[in-house]
């Protein structure tokens, strides 16, 4: 990747994390830390990988995504708006009654997600039978999914892990937002994870490591998995949950936050909002 | 245990009472999925750390867990999200806890409404009406601190299988500290002539307090029942009720189909056929958004409350 690119894509995350961060400080409370740790998957998808088309959002042969955290919402609705999908206001009725953009992702409300998630673990499941009906239909478009680390834990995600690999889904690129983080604490402590490429290795996977935060790490990463053509493709991303924002860098409690005016104002004077 | 009056959470009256039993049966054991820090069970942690399982964000095996736990004396009393521990772990609950008599106490927290921002995926209004379907079971949603604090002593006590209901956030106290409760028997908050309100759950019973005040204006005279226990149903208080007063409604914070009022309703109909209402979401999927919203979006305010008495008391 050319550094103009990768300063490009940069820039381009600096705007997500500052939209999200607004539209969650409009509301005042929300999913901060596991937006925040993958803006950056997200941006690299959605600017220098996806073919997807904000006037056509159903578009035949797009390529899909499956945001199985569903509570990440945020940070793709803000992408989503830079894009056009719909207008960047919509962004400040989040989570508010009858809004298009509700906490978790909705398939049905917001042009441009692909599936409703939310209940943990299942998101992976359906982005088998979306990379399924792909060859199906004989389209040659390539399915995304991202899933927690805490959510990991759910059995049904080893189940679609198994079901992926029986069915040499190659066109199936999953990442798994591995921030070490999840609710009551981190996820070593709770129900750990250990070995994690592992783990996807042996269950048939290509498995891939590597810093969730570098786009030229991303890319080649991406490439990579691309090559597979009968085998599903995970890449763990090392990440930092509540990434790049003042407030909620790396804090347990990041999860689901309240965001005062303050806080707010703090952490975009920190991203360098209105800067260019 | 503070004076429960002082509780601004339900979930530390939950979390305080579980201590209090905890401290005389070392066969009382806590668990979770993630959410300790959601349902209170944090308290617990800290006063019991070995006594706390927390299985991760895994609601399925956590139920399994449980089971199997119980079948070894132990009395695990398992929480997570209602629509979770209704939905995620249903199977392992009706076979591994329920079918197999083990003396699993299942806690779904932010019932109905309450999920507000977490939407629809969250938001439980079928958790009741899946958990009463399951023979046996015992199927509770309490509505203020007392209550919460004395049923969550009775289900300890109980041998076998319950399901509750626990609203988390916010709190509320109805009744005197001295008020008795008992799984399985009705209160009646308020007596009344003219028609009856059966509520249920914090959200519940407060607009069905609020709707009798209302009625009470306009001449209407209305007994309020907290139906805390949806199963087995106080058969008897609906009985003398439905006697006295001729009309019923129900207020419940989920699903019309099967729940408090589905229970009234089926024994109503085939034992003493009476004027009914039933004040519940009807047939539809929970959103996000404030439970002020909410409440008005699925109709379950005192207004409605007030609209389905009246509706009955004219005819
Ligand atoms: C089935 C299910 N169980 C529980 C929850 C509640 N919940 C929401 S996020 C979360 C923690 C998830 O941790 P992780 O996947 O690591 O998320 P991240 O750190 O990326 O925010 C939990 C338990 C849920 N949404 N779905
Ligand atoms: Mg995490």
């Amino acid at each position: 990747m050319n550094q103009e690119k990768k300063q490009d894509l940069q820039e381009k995350a600096r705007e997500v994390r500052i939209e999200t961060l607004k539209s969650i400080g409009h509301l005042g409370v929300g999913h901060v830390g596991g937006a925040m740790s993958i803006v950056e998957v997200l941006t690299y998808l959605y600017y220098a990988e996806m073919n997807v088309n904000p006037q056509e959002p159903r578009m035949n042969d797009r390529d899909r995504l499956v945001l199985s955290k569903g509570h990440a919402g945020p940070a793709l609705y803000s992408i989503l708006a830079m894009k056009g999908f719909f207008p960047k206001e919509w962004l400040l009725t989040l989570n508010q009654g009858g809004t298009n953009l509700p906490s978790h992702c909705d398939r049905n409300r917001t042009p441009g997600i692909d599936m409703t998630t939310g209940s943990l673990g299942q998101g992976l499941s359906a982005a088998v039978g979306i990379a399924l009906a792909t060859r199906l239909n004989k389209t040659d478009n390539r399915v995304f999914a991202i899933i927690g680390d805490g959510e990991s834990q759910e059995g049904q995600n080893w189940e679609a892990a198994m079901s992926a690999a029986q069915f040499k889904l190659g066109r199936l690129i999953a990442f798994t937002d591995y921030n070490k983080m999840q609710i009551d604490g981190m996820t070593e402590d709770i129900m750990d994870l250990a070995a994690l490429e592992n783990k996807w290795e042996s269950f048939g996977w290509h498995a891939q490591r590597i810093d969730g935060h570098d786009f030229e790490a991303l890319a080649e990463a991406v490439k990579r998995a691309k090559e597979e053509t009968d085998r599903p493709s995970m890449i763990v991303l090392d990440t930092i949950k509540g990434k790049g924002c003042s407030f909620a860098e790396n804090k347990l409690g990041s999860h689901n936050m309240p965001v005062s005016a303050d806080d707010l104002k703090e952490a975009l004077a920190a991203l360098g909002e209105g800067e260019n | 245990m503070k004076k429960l009056d002082t509780y601004a959470d339900m979930r530390a009256v939950y979390a305080d009472t579980l201590i209090e039993i905890a401290k005389d049966d070392d066969k009382v054991v806590v668990m979770d999925a993630d959410l300790m820090a959601a349902n209170g069970t944090k308290g617990f942690k800290d006063a019991y750390p070995d006594r706390m399982i927390n299985a991760g964000v895994a609601e399925a095996n956590m139920v399994g867990v449980a089971a199997g736990l119980a079948s070894q004396g132990f009395i695990p009393f398992a929480s997570t999200f209602g629509c979770f521990a209704a939905r995620r772990a249903y199977d392992q609950f009706f076979l591994s806890a329920n079918y197999a008599k083990q003396n699993v106490k299942l806690v779904g927290s932010d019932p109905g409404v309450t999920a507000q921002f977490n939407g629809g995926t969250h938001m439980p209004f079928c958790d009741i009406t899946l958990m009463r379907v399951i023979p046996n079971l015992v199927v509770l949603d309490p509505c203020d601190t007392v209550s919460l604090h004395k049923l969550t002593k009775a289900i300890y006590e109980y041998k076998g299988p319950v399901y509750m209901r626990l609203h988390r956030k916010g709190a509320t106290t109805i009744y005197k500290d001295d008020q008795e409760f008992e799984i399985g028997k009705g209160v009646v908050i308020k007596d009344g002539t003219d028609v009856t309100l059966i509520a249920n759950g914090l959200v519940m019973v407060t607009e069905a307090i609020k709707a009798e005040k209302a009625l009470a204006a306009e001449g209407i005279s209305a007994a309020v029942i907290d139906m805390h226990t949806i199963k087995p149903l106080d058969e008897a208080l609906v009985a003398e009720y439905a006697k006295k007063t001729g009309a019923i409604v129900t207020c419940e914070n989920g699903q019309k189909i099967g729940g408090l009022g589905g229970a009234v309703s089926e024994y109503l109909s085939e034992n003493m056929p009476t004027l009914m209402k039933r004040v519940a979401v009807d047939d539809v999927f929970g959103e996000v958004g404030t439970q002020d919203y909410l409440q008005e979006r699925f109709g379950l305010t005192s207004e409605k409350i007030v609209e389905a008495a009246k509706s009955l008391v004219k005819k």
